[in-house]
């Protein structure tokens, strides 16, 4: 591990940062607020000289994430990074990425969709792409995600993963806010990321046909395959944090958790909100309540079996969903969450708070509520209601 | 051509090597599978295929089998020019850092993946000035999901979704300038080709390889189930059609328009049209006017053309 130097550096220069220094290949992209900062880095750096690799813009996000699946199947280190329309343009395009093992790594700058426009800080535009095959990482703050760029790099070129990796981080309050960031050396980071060795690479000698018409016969045996690589990442993630935290001194996990251990009631959220429940949730064990935090750092592939882990010892618990599901039982988050523990026999009440939508803010003082409320909920062992909205005006 | 003499004169010169083999599900007649066959004959090394969503595509790639003997990479129907800039752009830096081999990238898309969803995508790759070879084999409608009218259907002909109806007799709009639309952006090359002659086609391909940035050939696909007619008429048809002036085979090298195929004495259109099902309604008396105006959009096609010819003005 090289001498650490503390910076103070914008989330979205962060991580064109760390992309540099994971000396990608090929980078494609289509300008979209509030991602525009990592790709107008990532062209300064290529056109200075500091960054060998192609920079291309498309002339949309659809053709970005298609020139992405190009490049990646020539073998390159690939990157993009988008967010809300420009996602839901690519969203054909991000099944096939998958389906045909195209490692990359694509930062989301989590934003709602239209309509009504908003280029705020929501999580729906991902949830769109949850069952895609890919693999969702959620960063909590600047450094995470920074350093969640590097192990999606590395997970996604895994030889026994070999799929794209999104990097989530919330709109705004990570990607234009100031914060503190330990980066590691430009050393560590080419020792931790080698050159991309690809065994599906196009080469002439060894010809492949990618994108084959699958009919009845085979098709299922195909998505059989991603299911089973897709699932197979929870067992490769560790080995791939611990050499990360080596490097780094920064442990990851498939969840941050915040005294959830010998909790009552745990509230479970994804993103830049975990640190202010966190904060919440410091303040009420001050007073004695035994609350506790579950930050998800995977949401997919979902660490089931981890989180049955805290979730078996305690009597409630509150899910965040910066998204809704529309005309079904609740958020995203909160209905993976309930049939992990219907199906785990866990019979706690569980709550569904959907919150934040559009970028509102979500303040300390809120936090405290929602945690006072899963401690409520443990106490009396139910909740009033499924989901609630969380401060919609009537 | 100018300048350079022709690489092949005769069939005779053609390699032997086939890169497209037999095997592939393609119609009886299919001039798709002609189009190909001939392209990949004149490749110049190690060369990757983009093949869009189409006939081509879901009758070659049917797993477990292929008909292709070199890389090929289909992703969906609208991106192929996409897909083949992220290609062309990983292999030379990666040619550059680690010493990969050059590969040539060449896209066989459809009519209605370039004239229509992959028009987009093709600006795109043409104003990047990435350097690939795209080829459009064009049958003038959407053939592999059962014939629907495309932005290359031309005037007058009936599809499944411009039919020949009591009321409204066939496609009542003309069909693009596809070769117009890419050397409006100032491509190095674009031409349009015929399998009818195939020396002049793959002189065109071999030349476009040579040459560096994007290309594009647009090159006529008759299309035996979408157009009407028996298996063994393809190449007769492809040949009608230049004769005719109903594909007027031409280049456009830098922007100067040079006139391949000369048909000084035009065959009768009718000759093209009767050949087949998709024109039948033309020839009745009651159609007269929309035969009239096809033929009126044939001949402008042509006096446009020969005008640029002898102009020398640069598209």
């Amino acid at each position: 591990m090289a001498q650490a130097q503390r910076i103070a550096i914008l989330g979205d220069e962060a991580i064109a940062l760390a992309v540099k220094q994971a000396n990608v290949d090929v980078i494609a992209a289509y300008p979209i607020t509030p991602q525009t900062i990592i790709v107008e880095r990532l062209s300064e750096y290529v056109a200075n000289g500091e960054l060998d690799a192609a920079f291309i813009q498309a002339e949309s996000e659809h053709s970005a994430l298609s020139i992405c699946v190009g490049a990646g199947l020539a073998g390159a280190r690939v990157y993009t990074s988008t967010c809300s329309q420009g996602l839901a343009l690519m969203h054909e395009i991000v099944y096939a990425t998958s389906s045909m093992r195209v490692p990359m790594v694509m930062t989301i700058v989590n934003r709602a969709l239209n309509a009504p426009l908003n280029i705020h800080c929501e999580h729906g535009d991902v949830m769109a792409e949850r069952d895609s095959g890919w693999v969702h990482l959620f960063a909590a703050n600047v450094q995470e995600a920074y350093d969640l760029t590097f192990i999606a790099f590395k997970l996604a070129e895994h030889k026994d993963v070999m799929l794209p990796v999104s990097v989530n981080m919330d709109a705004f309050i990570l990607s234009h806010s100031i914060e503190p960031l330990t980066p590691i050396s430009d050393e560590d980071a080419a020792r931790f990321l080698p050159p991309k060795d690809y065994e599906l690479a196009i080469d002439f000698d060894n010809p492949i046909t990618h994108g084959t018409m699958a009919l009845p016969d085979t098709y299922m045996e195909f998505k059989m395959q991603l299911k089973e690589a897709v699932e197979g990442v929870k067992e490769i993630f560790p080995e791939v944090v611990e050499e990360y935290a080596r490097i780094s001194g920064r442990k990851y996990w498939y969840f941050d958790s915040y005294m959830a251990d010998d909790a009552d009631a745990v509230v479970i959220v994804m993103g830049s909100t975990y640190g202010t429940v966190k904060t919440a949730a410091k303040k009420l064990r001050e007073e004695g309540l035994k609350v506790g935090v579950i930050g998800l750092t995977m949401f997919r592939p979902f660490p089931e079996e981890q989180l049955v882990e805290v979730l078996k010892n305690v009597k409630a618990v509150v899910v965040m969903d910066r998204a809704y599901g529309y005309g079904g039982l609740g958020g995203p988050l909160y209905t993976d969450v309930i049939g992990l523990l219907y199906r785990n026999g866990i019979r706690i009440p569980a709550k569904n708070i959907v919150y934040g939508l559009g970028g509102r803010d979500f303040k300390l003082d809120e936090a405290e509520a929602v945690l006072r409320m899963a401690a409520q909920g443990a106490r009396e062992g139910g909740f009033d209601t499924h989901v609630q909205w969380w401060g919609v005006r009537a | 051509m100018s300048g350079q003499a022709p690489v092949f004169k005769t069939p005779k010169d053609l390699p032997r090597e086939d890169w497209f083999t037999e095997g592939h599900r393609l119609c009886a007649g299919c001039g798709a599978g002609i189009i190909v066959r001939l392209a990949m004959k004149v490749i110049r090394g190690p060369t990757v295929v983009v093949n869009p969503t189409g006939c081509v595509e879901v009758s070659t790639t049917c797993y477990p089998y292929t008909a292709w003997k070199v890389p090929y990479v289909h992703v969906a129907f609208e991106n192929g020019a996409a897909v083949a800039s992220g290609i062309v752009e990983a292999i030379n830096i990666l040619h550059k850092k680690r010493g990969k081999k050059l590969h040539d990238v060449i896209v066989f898309a459809g009519d209605g993946g370039t004239f229509d969803i992959g028009l987009q995508a093709l600006s795109g790759a043409l104003e990047r000035g990435h350097n690939l070879l795209y080829i459009c084999y064009d049958n003038e409608a959407y053939m592999n999901t059962g014939i629907q009218r495309s932005g290359a259907t031309p005037f007058g002909a009936a599809t499944t979704t411009s039919p020949a109806g009591r009321v409204i007799p066939g496609k009542q709009q003309r069909k693009k300038d596809l070769i117009g639309i890419a050397a409006a952006h100032k491509i190095p090359y674009a031409a349009t080709a015929s399998i009818s002659h195939p020396i002049d086609f793959v002189n065109k391909v071999r030349k476009a390889l040579e040459t560096e940035g994007p290309k594009v050939i647009h090159a006529l696909s008759p299309c035996v189930p979408g157009w009407g007619y028996r298996p063994s008429e393809t190449v007769r048809i492809a040949r009608l059609a230049v004769e005719t002036r109903y594909f007027p085979v031409y280049e456009v090298d830098h922007g100067r328009v040079k006139i391949n195929i000369r048909v000084d004495k035009p065959k009768p259109l009718e000759e093209f049209l009767k050949t087949q099902r998709r024109f039948a309604h033309l020839l009745k008396p009651e159609n007269a006017h929309v035969l009239e105006e096809l033929k009126r959009n044939i001949e402008e096609n042509w006096e446009r053309l020969v005008k640029l010819e002898e102009s020398g003005v640069t598209l």
